[in-house]
């Protein structure tokens, strides 16, 4: 059995995993962006997505230059985010994490069916201009697009991490993210920083809508990858950027591996499903994820 | 929290409280036994009370979970597909099983993976609980697909229910089912209503409120969670086999998926968390408001309304009315109707 065993095969699976990991990683910094500096779980985040790919193919379908189209988008993204925060979250301040949690459930309810509402239903084609071919790395075979799609994550984080470090307004975020009262004792304008954030998580929303359309083609179903980063969090804790990525790399791989070697005994079709029970058994050992934040109790 | 200021003030209000809290339900019943199917005609029965009662059913199933003992669970739909299912081979695989004792062990069943499901809650809190419960929901969906046994083989995993015959009797035609459901309701929602007030419904309550206070008063916290997901699991597998059986009779693991977990956490959040009313009128809600919406989308708007445009507009509007209820009534429709019931009866009292 171990003689016969194929490393090669096995190591082009582990690469298009952690590849495919990194794809989930992209959602779940949205999620972290918005759970890190207002405590709510943004189960809209997959609508975002959807709503943010929907619109960028309708405008260039309608004939709008690329560029172009991506500014509009992200425009529409960043008037979505402040809107959301006016409209449901602040009238929602100091309520429970749970209660936030629902309001963003039926909020995903509303822009799943405004963005098919406004752009129609049907399935649109997305073409960013990588092909999808197999490139040859190290003697592996690995897509040419999901290295796009790592090399646009890696971006993205290095991004992130910059404007949190070194820039003013960066430096507020992680203020509030730390603690809320003393931010707000300082004098930091909480309500204009929670619009930020949930600026800057439509626009990690519009790259991951891209790089998932692309992949997946623009339709319903997009708002699903939600599900696929809910693991993900679980596994890296919900507040930490460096979790997602990690944890996303890390049920990507396991999620491949486990159908092509494991899946078998199962009949197949374990994805999923197999994530939340990587998820769970992690939890189990590690119950606030793997860089989460450590719950301190008082009664 | 709700539960006990909205008991609070009834009792204040009223003085013989203990009478007319037993005396409404009581009327409510006797209504929907002997009146309803006087004058019920097939589509009342077939599209409305029927989903109505199963998913009443299922909502107070969940409330005991996350209402009461504060664990929220996204994997309601599993429950109600395990209780179907389990219901459907336990009526074909062991001969001359009465059907009663089918629905009670299906009930066992889906409480046992309520159970193994609940493990997590040893350890998690909120969130992580949150998505832990959807590993349940897509692992049950995921077995009830693959797995062609749990459907006697049938090629597209689609189920038909056996004839509903209790004792001999026989309860066919819409307004027998409706009875059969209706039955099962009632006695299932009474029993939940005993236990949320007795000691142990107690014991949920202390738990959602402070678990660490709540350990400290001696209530052995690991096992009363765990109960809370077994009793609710058990009245959600029950509401699954009123699902199956006696509303649509062919059911499929596709219609226990997500959006309907999603479906009765709504019903719950709509109609209020912590109360038994609440499930009751956030079903009603639920059941009769996309059928309203779309009579009145063809109502004013004609043929103009497709059914895809249809469709959105009622995730859009049900969608809504989440938000605006989260904001405006958080304790859901039971607080509305209290208040109401509280002004016309100050009303009442000053004319």
């Amino acid at each position: 059995m171990i003689a016969d065993f194929d490393y090669q095969f096995f190591l082009e699976v582990l690469t298009g995993g952690l590849l495919s990991g990194v794809m989930y990683s992209l959602v779940a910094i949205g999620f972290v962006l918005i759970y890190k500096t207002s405590g709510v779980l943004n189960f809209a985040q997959g609508a975002l997505l959807l709503f943010a790919a929907l619109t960028f193919v309708s405008l260039v379908e309608r004939g709008m230059p690329f560029a172009l189209a991506l500014a509009v988008t992200f425009a529409v993204m960043v008037a979505l985010g402040i809107g959301i925060e006016r409209a449901v979250l602040r009238p929602l301040t100091n309520k429970p994490p749970i209660t936030l949690f629902m309001a963003t459930l039926g909020l995903s309810y509303i822009i799943e069916g405004a963005a098919q509402l406004i752009w129609g239903t049907q399935v649109h084609g997305l073409e960013l201009g990588i092909e999808d071919v197999p490139l040859e790395v190290g003697g592996v075979l690995v897509s040419q697009f999901d290295i796009f799609a790592a090399a646009v994550a890696a971006a993205m984080v290095l991004l992130l991490s910059l404007f949190f470090r070194y820039t003013r307004i960066g430096l507020s975020f992680r203020a509030v993210a730390d603690d809320q009262f003393a931010a707000l004792a300082v004098g930091l304008r909480l309500p204009l920083i929670w619009a930020g954030v949930w600026a800057a998580a439509g626009l990690v929303a519009l790259v991951a809508g891209l790089l998932w359309g692309a992949r997946l083609g623009v339709q319903f179903s997009l708002s699903l990858v939600v599900l696929k980063a809910l693991p993900v969090l679980v596994l890296g804790g919900f507040d930490s950027i460096l979790g997602a990525i990690v944890g996303g790399l890390l049920i990507g791989a396991s999620e491949k591996l486990a159908e092509v070697y494991i899946g078998d005994y199962f009949g197949g079709g374990i994805e999923s499903w197999f994530a939340y029970v990587v998820a769970l058994v992690f939890l189990l050992i590690r119950p606030s994820g793997l860089f989460g934040q450590k719950l301190v109790e008082r009664v | 929290m709700s539960a006990i200021t909205t008991d609070l003030s009834a009792t204040e209000l009223s003085k013989g409280a203990n009478l007319s809290s037993w005396l409404a339900p009581l009327i409510v019943v006797a209504f929907a036994y002997i009146v309803v199917p006087l004058i019920g005609g097939s589509y009342l029965f077939e599209a409305i009370l029927l989903p109505f009662l199963a998913l009443s059913l299922a909502g107070v199933g969940l409330n005991i979970l996350t209402g009461y003992a504060g664990q929220v669970s996204l994997g309601s739909a599993a429950f109600m597909a395990a209780g179907a299912f389990a219901a459907y081979n336990f009526n074909l695989r062991v001969e001359g099983l009465p059907l009663v004792a089918s629905i009670v062990l299906s009930g066992i069943v889906a409480a046992a993976i309520g159970i193994v499901f609940g493990l997590p809650s040893l350890r998690l809190r909120g969130f992580y609980l949150a998505v832990s419960t959807l590993a349940a929901q897509f692992f049950v969906q995921w077995a009830l697909t693959k797995f062609s046994w749990f459907s006697n083989d049938s090629a597209s995993g689609v189920i038909d229910a056996p004839k509903l015959c209790i004792a001999g009797f026989e309860f066919d035609g819409a307004v027998g089912r409706y009875l059969f459901a209706l039955t099962v309701v009632v006695i299932l929602t009474f029993l939940a209503y005993r236990l949320v007030s007795s000691q142990t419904g107690r014991n949920f309550i202390a738990i959602r409120d402070n678990e660490i206070a709540a350990r400290i008063i001696g209530i052995p916290v690991l096992r009363t969670k765990l109960l809370a997901f077994a009793i609710s699991s058990f009245i959600i597998g029950v509401a699954g086999v009123i699902w199956a059986f006696a509303y649509l009779r062919t059911v499929e693991p596709a219609g226990f998926d997500l959006d309907r977990s999603f479906q009765i956490l709504f019903i719950i959040i709509i109609g209020g968390l912590a109360s038994i009313r609440g499930a009751f009128l956030g079903a009603a809600l639920i059941v009769v408001f996309p059928l309203a919406l779309s009579r009145l989308g063809n109502f004013l708007l004609g043929d103009v309304f497709d059914s895809g445009v249809l469709d959105m507009s009622q995730r859009i509007v049900l969608g809504a009315l989440i938000i605006l209820f989260l904001i405006l009534e958080p304790d859901g429709l039971v607080a509305l109707w209290d208040r109401v019931r509280r002004r016309l009866l100050l009303a009442w009292q000053s004319s």
